[in-house]
């Protein structure tokens, strides 16, 4: 299954430099109002380059853990 | 998940930065706190110390033990609280100009006598925050407020300057080496002895607007893109391909005794000794000798 990512940008510390929006592999992020604006985050793969590439700790990617309904094969495994 | 962990050393309240919109200094801070992370080192073994400048701000932002001292003067200052507390990691953060200038005294004697703190400097070849005046690393041609028909003079090479000096650690990154520099720079903080490194930066708003590259953070990017080669492909170019660029890597890791443990050890031998004579001569002729 695919995995998902939430993206938070802190708009506070964001100084729209541009950086995380060329440096994304999948242009999951767009500038608007001098902002970095998430418009695409379903096609996120989680390769963390954004925030390596913010140089004010702005942005935010944490992989969403997908909760496994009890009884199904995943959770049997463990 | 990598901010977060960066967050972590962070004094939030303090946030957002100083610095220009896509100023490489919160580049090198990131990976810098990564860095510390990585090594897994408590806040309050850590001291951190910045001299003048843009990159003074540094300590600010950083939840450990931090001064924020006068120009040239991190590393003179930094020896002292290495000397009081041998137990920290201490960090000596700096521009090319508080390195190189009027700090070029301070930095080439720490490499001698191999004092153990680790030295970064965030060299944008440029002096930021007082109106983009020529510093000693200002690449040769570059326009600067005080060089508006182009630097005539050659840059300073930092690293040169401290493996000549004896800096028994010493390498060259950038801020497009990210996350590579989180490596380099825990290694320098782990050696035992006087680490150097030397990371070529942007500063978008003084160097970047005079040459041709705008205030557009890629733009100065690229350029740093351009100017630095890793060591490996350094290898096979020629020294004709080499000028202008600045070459990446490692450039020394040795070890070495190093003043500070040196110093202490003098100091409890003689302390030993003294003990040892006291025991002969009575207590009172040591405490006089103490006393003057
Ligand atoms: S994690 Fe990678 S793909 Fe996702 S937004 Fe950041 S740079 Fe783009
Ligand atoms: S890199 Fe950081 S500061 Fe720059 S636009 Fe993106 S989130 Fe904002
Ligand atoms: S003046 Fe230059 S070095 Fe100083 S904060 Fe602005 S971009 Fe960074």
């Amino acid at each position: 299954m695919k995995n998902k990512f939430i993206i938070k940008i802190n708009e506070k510390w964001c100084k729209g430099c541009n950086l995380c929006i060329e440096f994304c592999p999948k242009n999951v992020l767009e500038l608007k109002d001098a902002k970095a604006k998430v418009v695409s985050p379903e096609d996120c793969i989680g390769c963390y380059i954004c925030e390596y590439r913010c140089p004010d700790f702005a942005i935010e990617v944490n992989k969403v853990e997908e909760e496994v309904p009890v009884g199904s094969e995943k959770t049997n495994k463990r | 998940m990598k901010t977060e962990l960066a967050k972590k050393y962070l004094r939030l309240e303090k946030l957002p930065t100083l610095w220009c919109s896509g100023c490489g200094h919160g580049l090198i801070l990131s990976s810098l706190l990564r860095a510390l992370y990585l090594l897994n080192i408590e806040k309050d073994k850590v001291a951190m110390v910045s001299g003048i400048g843009c990159s003074g701000r540094t300590p600010g932002y950083v939840d450990v033990h931090t001064l924020h001292t006068t120009h040239g003067r991190a590393i003179p200052f930094a020896t002292g609280i290495k000397l009081m507390k041998p137990e920290f990691y201490v960090l000596a953060v700096m521009g090319d100009g508080d390195c190189a200038a009027i700090g070029g005294n301070h930095f080439i004697h720490a490499a001698r006598r191999n004092i153990d703190i680790t030295a970064i400097v965030y060299n944008n070849g440029i002096y930021g925050m007082t109106g983009g005046q020529v510093s000693p690393t200002t690449p040769y041609g570059a326009y600067a407020s005080t060089a508006p028909y182009g630097q005539l003079e050659e840059p300073f090479d930092i690293v040169e300057l401290a493996l000549g000096a004896g800096a028994t650690f010493v390498a060259r990154s950038s801020i497009d080496e990210i996350p590579k520099l989180d490596r380099l720079i825990a290694d320098g903080i782990k050696h035992k002895g006087f680490s150097v490194i030397d990371v070529i930066t942007i500063c978008p708003i003084t160097f970047g607007r005079r040459n041709k590259l705008g205030e557009d953070p890629m733009m100065n990017l690229r350029w740093v893109q351009d100017i630095t080669v890793p060591m490996k492909k350094a290898k096979d170019m020629s020294k004709e391909e080499l000028k202008g660029k600045w070459i990446t890597g490692i450039f020394r890791d040795e070890d070495k005794p190093n003043l500070i443990d040196l110093y202490l050890e003098l100091n409890k031998k003689l302390k030993h000794s003294m003990v040892d004579e006291s025991s002969k001569e009575g207590v009172e002729d040591v405490r006089r000798q103490d006393e003057t």
